[in-house]
């Protein structure tokens, strides 16, 4: 087990320093100077000179890509060159928010589909279960930020119960927090839970087909006694991969939905940068979500180690 | 024997193709949205009246018109063009790259299989909709960037669908056969990976068909996607947030136009992997 | 509560029937699975239920216990004795108290038969807590070691804490067991529980079945495919075909004076001890000059095997190859008579040797290196073949016989081209395996073919019957246009008993017999000299069986070939083999003539496979000394 984890934290290492640099070079395939670009067309060359210097960006490339990248990991991820301003603490600021969003809207998506998804497979032939398969089907071509738009239609607009938009930190104000973050995570929740169900609804589909679930109603269990019992462990490895999956998805989902809601999160900084063409913050942003997705997967690794033992003997 | 009992259960949940059906008649309506749109549309989708800002549907308007009077209708039309453009280059891009990856690591092992995957799992990190962030920021927001972006984000799903098949067809009796009378590496892909696998690559197309569509309404939707004046639906959709008190028909018709096309696609995949199935499972 | 005056004897007493089956008819929505079925059981009493694949045995005991799929219906009346209650149409929540307690079953596969996250000794615990027949969980889980000791698995209370994958096919079965027995049911059902185990395992499995019942007097309702098994653990069988059951009575009766046309195919095709007048294996079709092994003849001879077949001319009409297992052979030779090696062959392959042999296999080693499970770790090592000689002569049968994890895989696919010795030298027509370029193989692969075992695998679904048999001729070098390969495929299907027409056809328009003719039309359409069968019958029914075999056997005499046969069914080969290499581990651990390996195994494990292996009239032989005795 132990030896499993150092694999997959070596894996986790090159994937990360692949991503580093796959984001660097491709960020730096931009033409154009960015001293120029902040200075603007009539900047002298002595200021220009200076401001590279200050940038740092008179360097060679390869000192340039290792001074961000060791940074990283430190919390440093350099100044901006258009605000001029420390990317690092903007970041941590902004991740909190983002993760608040994605970890609610996960927690949310599978108290929806666990029990929906089991229900629909145990009936999968009753009216009830047909209906939910539908449902999940419908709610799955329905893009997220229709969805929150949709929701601030008729819960906003329509009948005034939350704010259509904005933040507030749950330290400063956890009512106002309650209300502000009911439908972006309603709205990233209802799309996940529909995707989540029906992965949920074909693993529980699998798991009712195998041999130790009739061994069990061979034993006097009853059909969901069986299913319980013996059933949902095994469900949930196939259902724990696809939620590692959807995680992701889910984190880049958010970036749309701060958008629809005005949520001072990651991924309204990320298209403000995008904007203002800032592309320090672009690129040190981009490598926070993408190292957050792998973090994700590394430790769902972990857990597949608990579930199942025969990953846990097999190292 | 135990294969009795399961064998009947098959035959008897064969359903009747009804998510075909439905699906393949959603992804039809799409195709002939685009199509007539080159033909003709009520008034030119990209053409302002002034006059006639934000009005309900009625018989000039059918879908109302937006807030500079230009007519909804017209715009869903023109917008299903720019969807199945985006979805076909993009799902095109991804199935020539990732397919023959998928099977190249799948036949070879070793090395090849070790670093294409890896290759995967880094690409693997980067979706679609953040591969397209990067190129809007760098590139500017144009539809080719979309495409580009969301095919090179499509790939890894393409390159794992088609490694486990073609792990699945090469650990065959059929495969050991063609081994023994010493055919060609290039034969065997041919002639046995291909042909088992086609099913399943289909059904990919299909699912990252509807990915696509998605990616695409929400590039469009935060302005990275195809720039204005030509009329998709994630924008019209963004640009419709700011009537959502007085004018919410205005969301719901590109909204309703997305969730059709990706249900489409959805249905399509899901009915594909029905019928295709059962002949994997026999090839086993 | 509900229990205890269900258990109470409602009437009847010890006379009372066990269980009590009455024209149960099971059914989909649109065509019956099983029609009529009736059967009277008393208790102790063991019953064996024969069919093939698709006779509707399986979906009878799935009936039985009440847990048939959805969409398949039953009717009819089935009583267990202690229950008024008609267990057709009997709510779920009453037939819970009778499954696993009065009533339970023991399935074919018992790896995918036990729930892989628990581990074995709470799964057996599980059924007592259910019934409530341990009174704490602590006294659940004590009783489970105690009958996991029961079922002889080395140090019980060590595997009461093992999950189902660190156990081997053979243990999981005992688990399986146990977990039946708990409760002391007075019927236990099983549903081929050693078809999927080794030949060795089986035996020791069927034992311990055997006595498990016989000591707590439990009826047992045993299903199986296999007329030997039967025969060693059954007083009475059914015979099902197609859903209906053709025929009944004691065992004795049914194996040696058969009424119905098809339980007395079923006996020709599965008795491998007997030939026609031709020297070939009775089929189905050629059942009418069968005769069963009859009672009295059955006594007096005791090495069983070698039973004359009365009433046929048993001396066989081939020429230069009587097959040595033709049952005019006769008890043992002395076994120093027969010179163990390779060099020596029968007597009857002599006349083929042609000089050189065709195979030559020296000090073959393969090891396979299990992948790192770190980065810096060690490989290990893992040892499949562990230094093997042997020759095969031009024209020789060649049988090699091993029980899974033997090598004998491995030894097929480096003699294939397939895969590279790690040491050794391995020569197959003139040319050398061990280091050879791809390009090198061609040649060797084109002497040498292969049957494979799965009639469903080894065809590729999407290929039509035409592109199957003509692939071996798209071989580099091969230049054959397509008239002439039609042609060739035309000759091919013609020679192993296929219609032309099925040219035209995919393999899912073939019975399994079908598509194995389909696969030796491919392995010999560009005429090898070397057939390599792996397995090629053991996923077959009994009545294709012979078929199959019969046509290999007159394949290998009409093209001559050299046929080296790969079996864990010891019958089988010696029916077709002349020569035998018995693998264990990895090693040949005994090789001579078929007849010196069966009549006189030197080896102790060549020993205990023998006597393992069962056929029908050794089984039969056992059962009628024991009731005369």
């Amino acid at each position: 087990m132990a030896i499993r984890l150092l694999v997959n934290l070596a894996r986790f290492a090159v994937t990360y320093v692949a991503a580093t640099v796959l984001v660097f070079l491709f960020m730096r395939a931009i033409p154009g100077d960015p001293a120029q670009i902040a200075l603007g067309v009539n900047a002298t060359p002595e200021l220009l000179a200076q401001t590279r210097a200050e940038f740092g960006t008179d360097r060679p490339l390869i000192v340039q890509y290792f001074d961000w990248a060791l940074g990283l990991p430190m919390g440093d991820f350099g100044t901006s060159y258009v605000t001029r301003q420390d990317i690092s603490p903007l970041v941590l600021d902004r991740v909190q928010v983002s993760l608040i969003l994605v970890v609610l809207a996960m927690i949310v998506a599978l108290l929806i589909a666990v029990p929906f998804g089991t229900l629909a497979a145990v009936k999968h032939r009753s009216p009830g279960g047909i209906l939910v398969s539908g449902a999940s089907q419908l709610g799955v071509a329905v893009p997220n930020f229709l969805a929150g738009i949709l929701l601030v239609v008729v819960f906003a607009v329509g009948l005034g119960w939350f704010p259509a938009n904005g933040w507030t930190a749950p330290a400063e104000d956890f009512g106002d927090f309650l209300s502000r973050v009911a439908l972006p995570v309603l709205a990233l929740a209802s799309v996940q839970g529909a995707i989540l169900t029906r992965y949920v609804r074909s693993a529980v589909m699998e798991v009712m087909s195998e041999d130790y679930l009739r061994t069990a109603r061979a034993k006097g269990l009853g059909k969901m006694e069986a299913l319980l019992k013996h059933g949902l462990r095994n469900a949930s490895i196939p259902v724990l991969t696809v939620t590692s999956v959807q995680l992701a998805a889910l984190i880049i989902g958010a970036v749309v939905i701060e958008r629809v809601f005005v949520i001072p999160g990651l991924g309204s900084m990320l298209l403000d940068a995008v904007g203002n063409r800032d592309l320090l913050t672009v690129q040190s942003v981009v490598m926070v979500l993408v190292a957050i997705t792998l973090i994700i997967n590394l430790v769902v690794d972990v857990l597949y180690t608990v579930l199942d033992p025969r990953i846990r003997k097999a190292s | 024997m135990t294969t009795q009992p399961a064998a009947v259960v098959r035959s008897t949940r064969r359903r009747p193709p009804a998510t075909l059906l439905v699906g393949a008649a959603l992804v039809l309506l799409v195709v002939l949205a685009a199509l007539v749109s080159f033909i003709w549309t009520p008034y030119n989708p990209e053409q302002a009246f002034p006059a006639d800002r934000l009005q309900g549907s009625s018989a000039a308007h059918l879908m109302g018109t937006d807030r500079y009077g230009r007519d909804v209708f017209s715009g869903i039309l023109y917008g299903a063009r720019i969807t199945l453009l985006v979805g076909l280059v993009a799902v095109g891009i991804a199935l020539l790259v990732g397919t023959p990856l998928g099977i190249l690591a799948g036949m070879r092992g070793g090395a090849v299989e070790e670093v294409s995957m890896r290759a995967a799992d880094i690409l693997l990190a980067f979706p679609a909709l953040l591969v397209a962030i990067m190129f809007g920021a760098v590139f500017g927001a144009s539809t080719t960037t979309a495409m580009l972006a969301i095919g090179i984000g499509s790939i890894p799903g393409f390159a794992r669908v088609a490694r486990s098949g073609t792990l699945q067809v090469m650990s065959t009796e059929y495969v050991l056969a063609a081994k023994a009378s010493s055919q060609s590496a290039f034969r065997i892909a041919r002639r046995h990976v291909l042909p088992n696998i086609a099913g399943m690559v289909v059904v990919q197309c299909s699912v990252s068909f509807a990915i696509a569509v998605l990616a695409e309404a929400a590039l469009s939707f935060l302005g990275l996607g195809t720039p204005p004046p030509v009329p998709s639906w994630g924008r019209m959709l963004q640009e419709s947030q700011q009537f959502l008190g007085t004018y919410p028909m205005l969301a719901v018709w590109p909204g309703l136009a997305i969730a059709v096309a990706v249900l489409g696609f959805n249905l399509l995949g899901d009915g594909l992997r029905d019928k295709f199935d059962p002949k994997l499972n026999g090839g086993r | 509560m509900a229990r205890l005056s269900d258990t109470a004897p409602v009437h009847g007493g010890p006379d009372e029937p066990l269980l009590r089956v009455e024209s149960l008819t099971v059914s989909t929505q649109d065509r019956p699975l099983v029609s009529d079925f009736n059967l009277t059981m008393s208790r102790g009493e063991r019953i064996g239920l024969i069919g093939e694949s698709g006779s509707g045995k399986s979906m009878t005991t799935t009936a039985l216990m009440g847990l048939l799929p959805e969409g398949v219906t039953a009717t009819g009346s089935i009583k267990l004795a202690g229950h008024d209650l008609d267990l057709v149409g009997a709510p779920d929540q009453q037939l819970r108290r009778i499954r696993g307690n009065d009533m339970t079953m023991v399935f074919q596969e018992p790896l995918t038969a036990l729930n892989p996250l628990m581990k074995v000794g709470p799964q057996v615990a599980e059924i007592m807590l259910k019934h409530r027949t341990a009174s704490s969980r602590a006294a659940a889980s004590a009783k489970a070691v105690e009958l996991l000791a029961g079922v002889k698995l080395p140090d019980p209370a060590e595997a009461a804490k093992a999950y189902p994958h660190q156990l081997s096919g053979g243990q999981r079965q005992r688990v399986m067991l146990a977990m039946a027995l708990a409760n002391d049911p007075a019927l236990l059902l099983c549903d081929e529980p050693t078809t999927a185990l080794d030949v060795t395992v089986q035996r020791q499995v069927l034992d311990l079945i055997l006595e498990s019942v016989q000591q707590r007097g439990t009826g047992l309702l045993f299903i199986t495919h296999d007329l030997s098994v039967v025969a060693n653990i059954c007083d009475r069988v059914l015979v099902m075909n197609n859903g209906q059951v053709v025929e009944e009575g004691t065992t004795v009766d049914v194996f040696s004076r058969p009424q119905h046309p098809y339980t007395r195919g079923l006996l020709a095709a599965s008795d491998l001890d007997a030939t026609d007048a031709d020297g070939r294996l009775f089929t189905v079709a050629s059942a009418g000059g069968y005769t069963p092994p009859a009672p009295d003849h059955l006594v007096d001879e005791v090495p069983a095997a070698a039973v004359h077949t009365p009433g046929t001319g048993a001396k066989t009409t081939e020429t230069e190859a009587p097959a040595p297992t033709t049952p005019a052979t006769g008890p043992a030779e002395p076994a120093g008579a027969v010179v163990v090696g390779p060099e020596t062959t029968a007597p009857a392959t002599t006349t083929l040797d042609a000089g050189a042999p065709v195979i030559s296999v020296k000090d073959l080693v393969r090891t396979y290196q299990r992948q790192r499970t770190s980065l810096f770790g060690k490989r290990t090592e893992v040892p499949a073949l562990r230094g093997i000689s042997f020759d095969v002569a031009a024209g020789q049968r060649f049988g090699v016989v091993g029980e899974s994890g033997s090598g004998k895989s491995t030894l097929l696919r480096i003699l294939a081209g397939l895969d590279q010795p790690t040491s050794g030298s391995v020569r197959v027509a003139g040319n050398e395996v061990a280091g050879a370029k791809e390009h090198e193989l061609a040649e060797l692969r084109r002497q040498l073919q292969i049957v494979f075992q799965d009639p469903m695998g080894s065809l590729n679904p999407r290929m039509r019957v035409q592109d199957i048999i003509a692939e071996p001729l798209l071989a580099p070098g091969q230049k054959v246009d397509s008239a002439r390969q039609r042609k060739l495929v035309a000759e091919m299907l013609a020679a192993v008993g296929l219609p032309a027409d099925s040219a035209d056809r995919f393999p899912h328009q073939f019975s399994g017999g079908q598509r194995q003719r389909i696969s030796i039309a491919r392995a010999l359409i560009c005429q090898p000299r070397v057939l390599v069968a792996d397995e090629p019958v053991s996923a077959l029914d009994v009545s294709v069986r012979a078929q199959v075999l019969n046509l290999l056997s007159d394949l290998v005499d009409e093209y001559q070939l050299t046929l080296v046969f790969v079996s864990h069914d010891l019958g089988v080969v010696r029916y077709i083999c002349d020569n035998v290499v018995v693998m264990n581990r990895g090693q040949i651990v005994e090789s001579g003539s078929t007849e010196q390996i069966y009549e006189a195994p030197r080896h102790d494990y060549t020993r205990t496979l023998v006597n393992s292996s069962m056929s029908l009239r050794a089984e039969l032989a056992a059962r009628e000394a024991a009731l005369s005795g």
